[in-house]
């Protein structure tokens, strides 16, 4: 019935490995994909933090007015949304680290047994999802109680 | 005739010939579907009846010799083994398997995916066994238990079709790491009470493309279409590799000419 659509060729076609674009898309393979790549980005995003934060703290070591027009960037609406969001990845990348920390030593998985049909993977199992909403729970509070504190009375 | 009978499908497949350079892009059949009609069978019409010349790779038709895996409606599975009723789509999207360099349209090379596979010497080795036996008279026989065999038993059932190391997105970036089949068949050997050889698949996975990489995305087990679970067979690996979590197997016996 016909070509309906010309892709152009690139490097990464032939080799049919996805790069970074395998990251992108978490949706199809379930929560434990969703956990994988937020736990990457939460760790990098806190990776920026860092670097900024130790920027913005070394800068008292021009005198109290550097320090004092530093805090002051924090002080906008953009600095607290960018504060709920230091707040909302550090407690989801705690929490659901914690949680990798044993599983990837084997923890909570379940045992090997006889497969059958429809073959649920026992590695898949509800502690493990869980553990991964109580991350994403936790995170979500937290942002909730730091924006009421931030943008509250004399916030 | 019931409404049933007389659906159809567009099967939009992925087209290209790398050996003729030629750029990919996709082409589009109609094909009559019933509710058992797999993916597998609407290509074969397709070949049948539209375009023979669609590249194609399968042998069993039933989930058990790994050659039919591709990419299906955006996730890597079995074209034998995806019923066209389960996708509840009107359009189904064949694409070949990601991760894989690809030869002709659904058609991939799994020479470097079969590479990691031997790596891990994927089969008995033991000091009192030899593994060099000419005459059949000196072959031999171990003694397992059911539970020794539960412990292997799910990730010796691997058919190397490749869907979980095309899902698994560290493979996505490194080509070195070995990626979800390999793993879990290195810990398929460790679990076996046969196999003595511990030390020398540790010091293959234990290196900076190795077991390490993998950080539980858990797609691996979510495609895998016989229930190996590689996901788990890599973690419980790592575990024993920490010394978190012990390896309780028991080194079996020979069986004796006398014992039979
Ligand atoms: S572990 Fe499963 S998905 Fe991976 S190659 Fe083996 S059978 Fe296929
Ligand atoms: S044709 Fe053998 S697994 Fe699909």
């Amino acid at each position: 019935m016909g070509t309906v659509s010309n892709n152009k060729e690139n490097n990464n076609i032939n080799s049919g490995r996805e790069g970074v674009r395998g990251w992108l898309n978490p949706t199809r393979y379930g929560w434990e994909r969703v956990s994988y790549w937020l736990q990457r980005l939460t760790g990098l995003f806190l990776l920026v933090y860092f670097v900024g934060h130790v920027y913005e703290t070394s800068s008292i070591t021009n005198g109290i007015d550097a320090w004092n027009s530093m805090l002051e960037l924090t002080q906008t609406i953009g600095g607290h949304i960018f504060l709920i969001l230091v707040i909302g990845t550090s407690t989801f990348h705690t929490v659901n680290g914690i949680r990798l920390i044993f599983t990837e030593s084997g923890k909570g998985l379940g045992k090997p047994g006889r497969p059958d049909y429809p073959y649920n993977p026992s590695s898949l199992n509800y502690i493990q999802k869980s553990g991964i909403w109580v991350a994403l729970l936790l995170a979500c509070i937290a942002m909730l109680y730091g924006g009421m504190v931030l943008f509250g009375e004399g916030g | 005739m019931s409404n049933e009978d007389n659906k159809k499908v567009i099967l939009k497949v992925y087209r290209t010939n790398y050996n003729k350079d030629d750029s990919p892009h996709y082409d589009k059949f109609e094909v009559p579907v019933k509710r058992w009609t797999t993916v597998l069978d609407a290509l074969l019409h397709v070949k049948s009846y539209s375009d023979s010349s669609v590249g194609i790779r399968y042998s069993c038709r039933m989930a058990s010799c790994g050659s039919c895996g591709m990419k299906i409606n955006g996730r890597p599975s079995l074209a034998c083994y995806t019923k066209i009723s389960e996708l509840k789509d009107d359009v189904v999207v064949c694409e070949p398997l990601p991760n894989f360099p690809r030869i002709r349209d659904l058609v991939s090379d799994f020479s470097q995916f079969f590479s990691h596979h031997k790596n891990m010497k994927p089969f008995i080795q033991n000091d009192k066994v030899s593994l060099d036996i000419d005459d059949k008279h000196d072959l031999v026989e171990f003694e397992q238990t059911h539970e020794d065999v539960d412990r292997y038993l799910q990730f010796s059932y691997c058919i190397r079709c490749g869907l979980c190391y095309s899902a698994c997105p560290t493979v996505a970036t490194d080509p070195k790491f070995p990626g979800p089949q390999a793993l879990s068949q290195a810990y398929r050997y460790e679990a076996d009470s046969r196999d003595d050889s511990k030390k020398t698949r540790f010091n293959i996975i234990d290196e900076r493309h190795g077991i390490w990489r993998c950080h539980f995305a858990g797609s691996c087990s979510v495609v895998c279409p016989k229930g190996v679970d590689p996901a788990l067979g890599i973690q419980l690996l790592k575990g024993h590799m920490l010394g978190l979590s012990k390896n309780n197997k028991k080194l079996s016996n020979l069986r004796t000419k006398n014992k039979e």
